[in-house]
């Protein structure tokens, strides 16, 4: 019965969803009111509905119901009921269903927290979330259902894969969706002001806590989903450039630039048709990379199983809601005017070049990632992009941009003064460069890449310090200004860590008998026992490592390798000795042999933390930009009814 | 002028089209580079006498398949029948090769599901494995006369690319 | 919802790893196993995909781990060492493609990129900065006439 009821809910959110996506969009072009107000209470219901659908699919798989086959081929009743849940979005399908109730969801927050918006705004925004709405439902409805059942029904269930039976699980995938999806609210913002013909600085101030807020998710999603294939993969890469991650990746780069631009859009009224243009990149990226996920025409680790006609289906979805999105852009942008004048050296200036570096960079990691496809498409071979490319492609372009970075903030708005922004970035830069010679000097060896990113992270905190001090003489700075600084240390802190753990990791591949020593990075370990340990589904080898330094034991490390009854797949646990200026990791290989000899990877990770901690810093930073008073500022309402609809 | 804010469309409608013939193809099919190269040379022992040894000069002349497998290996269990019955219908000649296997399992595994092969060549510490390019247990390399690799089959092998693929290739090599 | 297919085939090579016979030499030499790091890095693992060489775990990887190591000690090249996988494997092993006329727009694309951003953006400012100098609303009117929209719409 749940099941049905769930399928049921789906079918409903979908009706609903064409209700939400045509009814307000009439109605705001013929002023009809009550259509108008039909948005609100469309995307709430569409929200409690898939929501409805989303907890059947959890009791199912809470209840291990087996007839219903998605639960079958994801669960087993082994699995411990935390990742029962977490199962539901462990597959194709579910993940799915996870990514349309987050759209839901979104849509239903800004049904909630518009009220001071003008109702035909409002009406427009909701009615282009529930268009896009109607056709993830339908893709869900029609090739993806999860409710579908199994005749007869399993015994058992085949299990989730391991990699996934980890708290990664749990928090990656709905955050990372949450920001993905969340790009469609600033997308549906821009797709209403272009069919309104209103593209103005009021736009770009309602869109712009929304942009953040996705913003913020997507970063923390990244960042969780980095960490966790650091500790679970056992090889301790931290990043690999998979043309998945990219595809979480390529988003963020272009919310990043929305994000500045709509900061020029909001405050000056220029580039209005830019930010819109990133707006609907921006979501488009979203779309295209749950193509690339889904549809299996490019390899990865990531990769669903693949059926044809999602490809097909999804291929379909991203050219109608991409290519109308352009087409509208085609024929509004033209009309918009230029907004304020600014001068060759002001802000205004500085945030372009920002964005022409973060596009430039977003069009090669696409460029790249797609490339294997384009050379396969034209009959030319096979290859593979990988990391070598990315970096080399992609630390060029990423350079001048953290080096404006210092400066950007410290330009004033129309005209700014070079003469007064060197003086005042003066000690900002000598201090960059004495930590561009000195600490990798401090650390052992000076390399050129190590070299200029501990000058870019110096360079950018010390002009924010700077900054701060300077405003804190002049009054109590606006949330605005601190999430942005935050955010940039982020950055910079995320630089630092990036460097430091390439240019001086250390890693050795060894084989090791118990009582075997061996020597990383300046610590000692030495495997006592390699003992077996049962676990709640599978059966682990788990090694005893004595961490040392200076001859001074400091603790006893587990890493485990484990195998679950239900696929008998090998699983890596590393252990990892977290700290605040390095990592130590290590992970068991293979038995060798039959004298009790394992191979072990050691690795010695400095600040590898601070890769995540930065991460953590920017999503904090924006956080806190979104708070900022002004976005929670009543501007005179009541106006904005009849106004909004006589336009 | 106004052109220029087709741009984005235009170069989104040209992704598309690329996306779409993607979904056509397969990204897991890669093609051997040792196609139309000589078959690497080895002398390896035979699984079912080590006194004695096979190199692919031993069967110059004649068209032959090399079928790399092993008992651990999930999907060769799931090619055998089809190799053994093909084998029994045919004297074309298969050659196994036993790919870092243990000697006795390998054994255990033919007695058990049947051998289709003329015989099994050894390699241990999959090192010719490495030569050939053998990157998915089972594969399956059609070798012509002259000792050159004509076509590669990587995974299991079906019905259909036996029928389509596999026996027409060496129909023709044959003549 | 990750990894899938990477586990399967892992899986698959895996299977035989119970059994294991042959210790893989681990190098002894610091500056060996540097190299072989460095240029494992350059390859991708075809049983797991897109692991490279150095990260992956699979039984292939291993081996080929242990083949670079013999042929650093033969004291072959890197280039070597990369043609002899390249032969066997095809450019797909290649994390970094080659440079040839079918990576042109692959290596020339970001620079290519690049350069346009940088042209367009200066057209753009160029094109700003002579509109500017057309009369248009002083900033007085421009704040007069914001004032009033904002009023107008909330």
């Amino acid at each position: 019965m749940i099941p049905e009821l769930g399928h049921f809910a789906l079918i409903l959110a979908f009706v609903v969803s064409i209700a939400q996506g045509v009814l307000p969009l009439v109605g705001a072009r013929q002023g009809q009111a009550q259509w108008i107000a039909l948005a609100r209470p469309a995307a709430q219901t569409q929200f409690l509905l898939v929501a409805v659908a989303f907890g059947c699919l959890a009791q199912s798989f809470l209840g291990n119901d087996f007839s219903v086959s998605y639960v079958a081929q994801h669960s087993n009743t082994q699995l411990p009921s935390l990742y029962r849940f977490s199962a539901v979005w462990g597959g194709h399908e579910g993940s799915l269903l996870l990514w349309v109730l987050m759209l839901a969801g979104w849509g239903a927050a800004v049904s909630l927290a518009s009220r001071r918006l003008p109702e035909v705004m409002v009406a427009r925004v909701l009615a282009v979330l529930g268009l896009v709405g109607i056709g993830l439902l339908a893709f869900v409805l029609f090739t993806s259902n999860p409710f579908d059942r199994l005749l007869p029904a399993a015994a058992e269930g085949r299990d989730l894969n391991p990699l996934l039976q980890d708290p990664g699980l749990v928090f990656h995938p709905p955050m990372l969706y949450m920001g993905y999806v969340g790009f469609s609210v600033a997308f549906a913002f821009a797709i209403a002001a272009l069919i309104s013909g209103r593209l103005d600085a009021a736009w770009a101030r309602w869109s712009r806590p929304w942009t953040t807020a996705a913003w913020v998710f997507l970063t923390l999603g990244i960042a969780l989903g980095s960490w966790w294939a650091y500790y679970e993969l056992g090889w301790g890469g931290w990043w690999f450039w998979d043309p998945v991650e990219n595809a979480s990746f390529l988003p963020w780069l272009v919310g990043t630039a929305l994000i500045h631009s709509l900061a020029v859009t909001e405050k000056r009224g220029a580039f209005k048709n830019w930010t819109v243009l990133l707006a609907i990149a921006a979501f488009s990226l979203s779309l295209l990379g749950t193509f690339l996920v889904r549809s299996g025409v490019l390899t990865s680790v990531h990769a669903f199983a693949s059926d044809p006609r999602r490809g097909v289906f999804i291929l379909v979805l991203l050219a109608v809601v991409v290519g109308t999105s352009l087409t509208l852009f085609a024929w509004r942008a033209p009309k918009v005017g230029a907004g304020g004048n600014f001068g060759l050296v002001s802000r205004e200036t500085l945030l372009l070049m920002n964005n022409v570096l973060l596009v430039v960079a977003t069009g090669s990691v696409l460029l790249g990632t797609i490339y294997p496809l384009l050379i396969d498409a034209l009959g030319m071979g096979k290859l593979s992009v990988g990391p070598p490319y990315f970096n080399a492609v992609f630390v060029p372009v990423m350079v001048p941009l953290l080096l404006l970075m210092a400066i950007g903030p410290m330009a004033r708005w129309k005209h700014a003064d070079p003469k007064a922004i060197a003086r005042r970035l003066r000690v900002s830069l000598a201090l960059a460069v004495i930590a561009g010679i000195g600490l990798p000097l401090l650390m052992g060896a000076w390399t050129p890449l190590t070299a200029i990113s501990s000058l870019l992270a110096v360079w950018i905190v010390a002009s924010g310090v700077f900054q701060i001090i300077e405003r804190m003489k002049t009054g109590k700075p606006s949330a605005a200004f601190w999430g942005m600084h935050i955010a940039h240390f982020g950055i910079a802190v995320f630089v630092f860590g990036v460097a430091m753990v390439g240019g001086y990791q250390e890693e050795k591949d060894v084989r090791m008998e118990p009582g075997d020593t061996v020597q990383v990075g300046g610590y000692g370990f030495r495997l006592l026992t390699v003992k077996d340990a049962p676990g709640p589904n599978y059966r682990a080898a788990v090694g005893s490592v004595e961490l040392s330094k200076n001859g001074r034991v400091l603790k006893t490390m587990y890493p485990e390798k484990r195998s679950y009854f239900s696929s008998q797949m090998p699983m890596t646990e590393a252990a990892i000795d977290a700290g605040f200026t390095r990592d130590v990791y290590v992970s068991l290989g293979e038995p060798l042999g039959n004298k009790g000899a394992w191979s072990v990877r050691v690795y010695y990770k400095p600040f590898v933390d601070w890769i995540w901690g930065g991460c953590l810093l920017m999503a904090l930073g924006g956080l806190i930009a979104m708070l900022d008073r002004r976005y929670r500022l009543r501007v005179k309402v009541g106006a904005g009814v009849t106004a909004g609809v006589a336009a | 002028m106004k052109q220029r804010f087709l741009i984005p469309l235009a170069v989104f409608f040209v992704l598309v089209i690329f996306l779409a013939i993607g979904l056509t193809l397969n990204p897991r099919d890669l093609p051997s580079p040792l196609k139309d190269k000589p078959a690497p040379a080895f002398t390896l022992p035979q699984l079912a006498a080590a006194d004695k040894t096979f190199s692919p000069t031993d069967l110059k002349g004649k068209v032959w398949l090399l079928n790399v497998w092993a008992s651990w290996c999930v999907s060769c269990r799931q090619e055998h029948p089809l190799l053994v019955s093909f084998s029994k219908q045919n004297d074309l000649p298969i050659i196994g090769l036993n790919y870092k296997d243990q000697g006795a399992d390998a054994k255990n595994w033919l007695a058990r599901f049947g051998d289709p092969y003329l015989l099994s060549a050894v390699d241990a510490d999959g090192r010719v494995g490495i030569n050939y390019g053998v990157y998915g247990v089972p594969e399956t390399y059609v070798i012509d006369k002259a000792g050159t690799i004509r076509m590669k089959h990587t995974g299991p092998i079906t019905p259909e690319s036996l029928k389509t693929q596999i026996l027409p290739l060496v129909a023709e090599l044959s003549k | 919802m990750k990894l899938r297919s990477i586990l399967l085939c892992c899986a698959l090579m895996f299977a035989g790893a119970a059994t294991a016979k042959e210790a893989a030499p681990m190098a002894t030499d610091v500056a060996v196993e540097k190299r072989m790091v460095a240029i494992s890095e350059e390859l991708r693992c075809l049983v797991c995909q897109n692991e490279s060489l150095a990260g992956s775990h699979a039984e292939l990887a291993l081996d080929l781990r242990r083949e670079i190591r013999t042929m650093i000690g033969e004291g072959k090249s890197d280039q070597e060492i990369l043609d002899f996988m390249v032969a066997r494997y095809g450019d797909f092993v290649r994390f970094r493609p080659p440079v040839k006329p079918t990576t042109w727009l692959l290596w020339g694309g970001p620079f290519l990129l690049l350069a346009g951003g940088i042209v367009a953006l200066i057209v753009f400012l160029r094109r700003r900065v002579r509109e500017e100098a057309a009369p248009r609303l002083s900033d007085e009117e421009h704040r007069r006439a914001a004032a009033l929209l904002d009023q107008s719409k909330p």
